[in-house]
């Protein structure tokens, strides 16, 4: 038991220090998000004001919140789909992972999850400190503190969990390209990144709700604005775990499938 | 006469590349219609967006749904048709790492024109679609007094918007020589000059306008000729007669872009090897 613990914890710094290498890419990602958030802020912001100053809870101060806490996770959130586990498949190294004695999805979900906290380092912290200058809610309770740490955790984990599922379609279709970039398409507007998914007319706030999308961005965010009260938080952080166990369950079945399916090209 | 032969015959090579890239992303019928299908959502999601806010509330901005969608429409056919032809350039850097660009040094031709008619991704088309219609549907929404000028005014602004658009494919490839791994920082200008364009520059802040309303023209492509060709009042800093300055602005963006190009292709040293 202890040598797993640490072969993962290892995995998990692997994954940190992996991404630590890249620095002008972090700074890239600083000024992109920075970008992007400025212009959120603008649009949504009028958004608020056109609609009397609350709009489905938001007021300024609260959008504020969300503008920024979704541009700090955006770097750690998988939103775009692209895994190693698909570009591994695609040309057989995944072979030698089953060789290895350790599990190929939690070691997978374990080394991106490492890259991700990096990135909120320096993509996170400074968005975070943007917003408190530009302007963003407090929650009222001090306990929303913790219950969204551990919010914006899982919802890290729950896309990296997510995007592996589209890396391991690839042991039937071999190109994932198409499902990546649907993937892509499709996450970031369910997730809320542009837009509150509060905002979104009925039938498509349930759309929403019925992927896991949600969970990987909008959760932690309703908390740590404060949005919804504790018991609500709590009634998040539970979706969110029902979701990790969802999405965590059938990729372990769709590896161990994958694994009879396997055919490696080539000799 | 003879001259027009010999430029054929100088832009044949140009036109065979992009006729075989055609062909071989036509080719694989299935993967060529999932690549449609892709695109379309993208621009679909993207007009969602916008979609959403205004049902949340009617005005935004001073501007109603169907005026969005004209201001959506110019500045998103521009970029997809841009992006159809210049998208490519943002592949610079993993030719840089490959060190697969010096191929292009080989040959007698302009390494930009080359760079740019190596590739056509034809499946942006639908993207483009979906543009057309929002401007279509934004048009007929619009209260709009059709003679010369406003037909002229569209006319114009379209071209220069896509040349816009082009221009900031080629400035972020110029700098790629540069940044390398740090192509994010290029992309907040070329994709956030998308997201910016396609909203109505009324709700920008000081700093927002002196950036995507001047430093790099996004609301030349969509936002200033709507105010003219809608007759709406025009926000503070971005006077309604900016609408007919849409070729200056794609002259501006071009001249940067070359700049920067230059600029990037002096600093190159070749890929080792």
């Amino acid at each position: 038991m202890r040598t797993t613990v640490r072969v993962y914890w290892r995995l998990l710094r692997a994954g940190f220090q992996r991404q630590s290498a890249y620095r002008l890419a972090a700074l890239g990602g600083l000024v992109a998000n920075t970008t992007f958030g400025l212009l959120k802020v603008a649009v949504l912001f009028a958004t608020v004001r056109a609609a009397g100053g609350s709009l489905a809870g938001y007021d300024v101060g609260r959008m504020g919140t969300y503008v920024w806490i979704s541009q700090a996770m955006l770097g750690s959130v998988n939103l775009h789909g692209r895994t190693d586990i698909a570009e591994r498949i695609k040309d057989g190294r995944v072979a030698v992972d089953f060789l290895r004695p350790l599990d190929v999805q939690a070691a997978e979900i374990t080394t991106e999850v490492g890259r991700s906290l990096f990135a909120l380092i320096p993509r996170g912290l400074p968005m975070i400190a943007i917003g408190a200058v530009v302007g963003m809610a407090a929650p009222e309770s001090a306990a929303a503190y913790p219950l969204g740490v551990l919010s914006v955790l899982l919802g890290i984990v729950i896309s990296s969990a997510t995007a592996y599922l589209v890396g391991v379609a690839g042991f039937w279709l071999v190109e994932t390209r198409g499902l990546q970039v649907c993937y892509m398409v499709v996450s970031g507007f369910l997730a809320g990144l542009f837009v509150p998914i509060q905002l979104f007319p009925r039938w498509l706030l349930l759309v929403a709700h019925a992927s896991p999308f949600p969970s990987m961005m909008m959760y932690p965010i309703e908390i740590l604005s404060g949005r919804v009260g504790l018991a609500g938080a709590l009634a998040l952080l539970g979706a969110q775990l029902a979701w990790l166990a969802g999405v965590g369950g059938l990729g372990q079945a769709l590896t161990r499938a994958g694994r009879r399916h396997l055919e490696v090209q080539g000799g | 006469m003879a001259d027009g032969i010999a430029l054929r015959a100088r832009l044949r090579p140009y036109a065979v590349v992009l006729a075989s890239r055609a062909r071989s992303q036509t080719s694989y019928r299935a993967n060529f219609a999932l690549d449609l299908v892709s695109s379309l959502l993208s621009g679909l999601v993207e007009l969602a967006e916008v979609w959403v806010l205004f049902h949340a509330v009617t005005r935004l901005g001073g501007l109603d749904f169907g005026q969005i969608l004209l201001v959506f429409g110019m500045a998103d056919l521009a970029f997809s048709l841009a992006n159809m032809l210049f998208g490519h350039c943002d592949r610079l850097p993993t030719y840089l790492r490959a060190g697969t660009l010096d191929i292009f040094y080989l040959r007698p031709q302009p390494l930009l024109l080359q760079l740019v008619t190596s590739d056509i991704s034809l499946r942006r088309l639908s993207r483009a679609a979906v543009g057309l219609v929002a401007l279509v549907a934004g048009l007929a929404a619009g209260d709009i007094t059709w003679n010369v000028g406003t037909v002229a005014l569209l006319v114009i602004s379209l071209v220069s918007g896509i040349a816009t658009f082009a221009a900031m494919f080629v400035w972020a490839g110029g700098l790629q020589f540069f940044l390398v791994e740090g192509e994010e920082m290029t992309n907040a200008f070329v994709y956030g000059g998308r997201y910016a364009a396609t909203q109505p520059a009324s709700v920008w802040s000081r700093p927002l306008k002196v950036v995507f309303g001047y430093f790099f023209p996004m609301a030349f492509t969509g936002f200033l000729p709507a105010v003219v060709l809608l007759d709406l009042p025009a926000p503070a800093w971005l006077p309604a007669w900016l609408g007919w300055c849409g070729p200056l602005a794609a002259l501006w963006a071009w001249a940067m872009a070359l700049l920067c190009w230059r600029w990037g292709v002096r600093h190159y040293r070749g890929g080792g090897g």
